[in-house]
């Protein structure tokens, strides 16, 4: 070992002892109360920025890294408070102003009486999508509103494990059933959009109160504004209620906590809408309107009641030869 | 009567997990449940913190306020507890709870879940205290019961019993309140009661 590196080690060791001792000193003159996690991450302030604390765990399931998520509380606001006011609102508000509008209007009758002719609305097929999707759809909407209500109506009848049951395969009904009213919303979609633009025509129909608040009978084609409306409710609400539906049903496979009480809100509400203009729709459909549960019943209607209700469809429907003769005399 | 609370001194945490293994071991937990887990922040970063989280048991509860069946009760000690007689597996719990406490087993079709699973502050279920029937069995990847009654016991829960730096405190809230406030005097420093505030709208002054 020559001089030069004895020197360099020497040196070295003489260093390494300055701040061997040196390092004790310093920590003496420190005060007692160094707080070693000061920069770190402190709740209040995590809430604060994002109402959540995100981290990780060494759990392969990734939900497991959110710590906390205060807003599973405003969920709860919404899903005991809100959404039942909504629900008892609409669905209520509903029934009332039916059972007030037949007590003054009553039926629309025929007012031709009926011809004893009929022509086809509906064939067999349109007829079987109709009746899938809207068995579908009582079953769904009364398993949905047991989720919502059931614990307050009917827990107290029945007692804690026969409800419980009783939930159990509502939940299965609703799960299973979403998929054949799925497919009947999307055949709906596809079979009746060729009739479902709005046209001129709808504009003096609604101008008119469509013949059921005013007394006349403005024309329509095949669909009037109303049915329209409800096509385009089934449509885009039955859309809705499927696609936040099996975000629910497949929980985390396409988003987070946050996306799961949004998708069960939205999926609330829309149910609940959903079902009160249901109501409106089986109403005009049975004892809201003579001769109008034909169409979907049987198929057929009279051909006085397409000549009152939809008389640019009947006009239409006669060109193409598919009145019988009987029934082509105008009733005037 | 004591009312059960956890506490996490987050400054005492080292994100062990012998928790999580303490809770997985004395409750039987089924694979894909987790009644507890640490929660890292910040990983590997400057201000990483890591806390150990399960159910808080809370004051009124948001899990048992959203349940549709009710299913959910609350013991004279302030532990919250449920039923799966009762649970439908609609998974409501989960969305309102502050802690992501309610754990599912998947069974049958889709991601369909069985009768939720959550910390029972090791004191079991609604059958009969330390029976084989509270404890529960392996049905079909799912746990039919609730695992340990220490409490009835006279124990508190194996996560904190097993705590290696006692940063997890478990027992009667004003208690380990107390304690966390001797140590926090005494080191001079304090990231809070993690939770507390959500769970049991309290934060302890320190």
């Amino acid at each position: 070992m020559t001089v030069a590196q004895l020197r360099v080690f020497a040196s070295t060791l003489l260093f390494g002892f300055m701040v061997a001792f040196a390092a004790p000193v310093s920590a003496q003159q420190q005060p007692n109360s160094v707080n070693p996690t000061e920069q770190s991450v402190k709740e209040q302030q995590l809430l604060k920025e994002l109402n959540r604390i995100q981290g990780r765990s060494s759990l392969p399931d990734s939900k497991t890294g959110t710590l906390e998520q205060p807003a599973g509380r405003d969920w709860r606001q919404f899903q005991q408070i809100t959404l039942r006011w909504i629900g008892a609102i609409t669905i209520l508000g509903m029934l009332a102003v039916l059972v007030l509008f037949f007590l003054i209007r009553g039926m629309v009758r025929i007012e031709a009486g009926r011809s004893g002719y009929t022509l086809v609305r509906f064939n067999a097929f349109e007829r079987f999508v109709h009746w899938m999707t809207a068995m579908c759809f009582i079953v769904l909407a009364l398993s949905g509103l047991n989720i919502t209500f059931g614990k307050e109506l009917l827990l107290p009848l029945m007692g804690p494990q026969a409800f419980a049951t009783f939930s159990q395969w509502a939940k299965y009904a609703h799960n299973y059933l979403s998929f054949p009213f799925t497919l009947g919303v999307a055949l709906m979609f596809l079979m009746w959009i060729a009739w479902n633009f709005p046209s001129g025509v709808d504009f003096r129909w609604i101008r008119e109160g469509g013949g059921i608040i005013g007394s006349k009978h403005p024309p329509a084609r095949r669909f009037n504004a109303g049915q329209k409306a409800i096509y385009w409710i089934v449509v885009l609400g039955g859309g809705a209620a499927a696609v936040t539906g099996y975000l629910l049903m497949f929980p985390f496979y396409a988003t987070d906590i946050a996306g799961m009480q949004t998708a069960q809100m939205v999926h609330g509400i829309v149910g609940l809408i959903f079902m009160a203009i249901m109501l409106a729709h089986i109403y005009i459909g049975t004892i809201g309107m003579q001769g109008a549960f034909e169409a979907m019943g049987k198929g057929e209607v009279d051909v006085n009641w397409a000549r009152q209700h939809h008389s640019l469809w009947l006009e239409k429907e006669t060109k193409k030869g598919r009145v019988p003769a009987g029934g082509v005399a105008p009733a005037e | 009567m004591a009312r059960m609370k956890f506490l996490c001194d987050a400054d005492r945490c080292i994100e062990c997990n012998a928790c999580v293994t303490a809770c997985k071991n004395e409750n039987d937990v089924p694979w894909g449940i987790n009644r507890r887990r640490v929660v890292t922040i910040n990983d590997g970063k400057p201000g990483e913190r890591s806390v150990s989280m399960a159910c808080m048991h809370c004051t009124d509860a948001p899990c048992a306020a959203v349940c549709p069946v009710n299913c959910f009760y609350t013991t004279a000690d302030g532990v919250v507890l449920h039923s799966k007689d009762l649970c439908i597996g609609c998974g409501y719990c989960f969305y309102a709870c502050p802690f992501g406490a309610p754990q599912y087993p998947k069974v049958g079709n889709f991601g369909s879940r069985g009768k939720m699973d959550k910390c029972t502050y090791c004191a079991g279920g609604p059958e009969a205290d330390l029976t084989p029937a509270e404890y529960g069995s392996r049905d079909n990847g799912q746990f039919t019961g609730y695992g340990s009654n220490r409490l009835a016991e006279g124990k508190l829960p194996l996560c904190a019993e097993m705590c290696s730096t006692k940063s997890l405190l478990a027992g009667d809230g004003e208690i380990i309140a107390q304690i966390f406030k001797e140590r926090v005097v005494r080191r001079g420093y304090s990231s809070g009661a993690w939770g507390w505030q959500t769970a049991y709208r309290e934060r302890i002054e320190t």
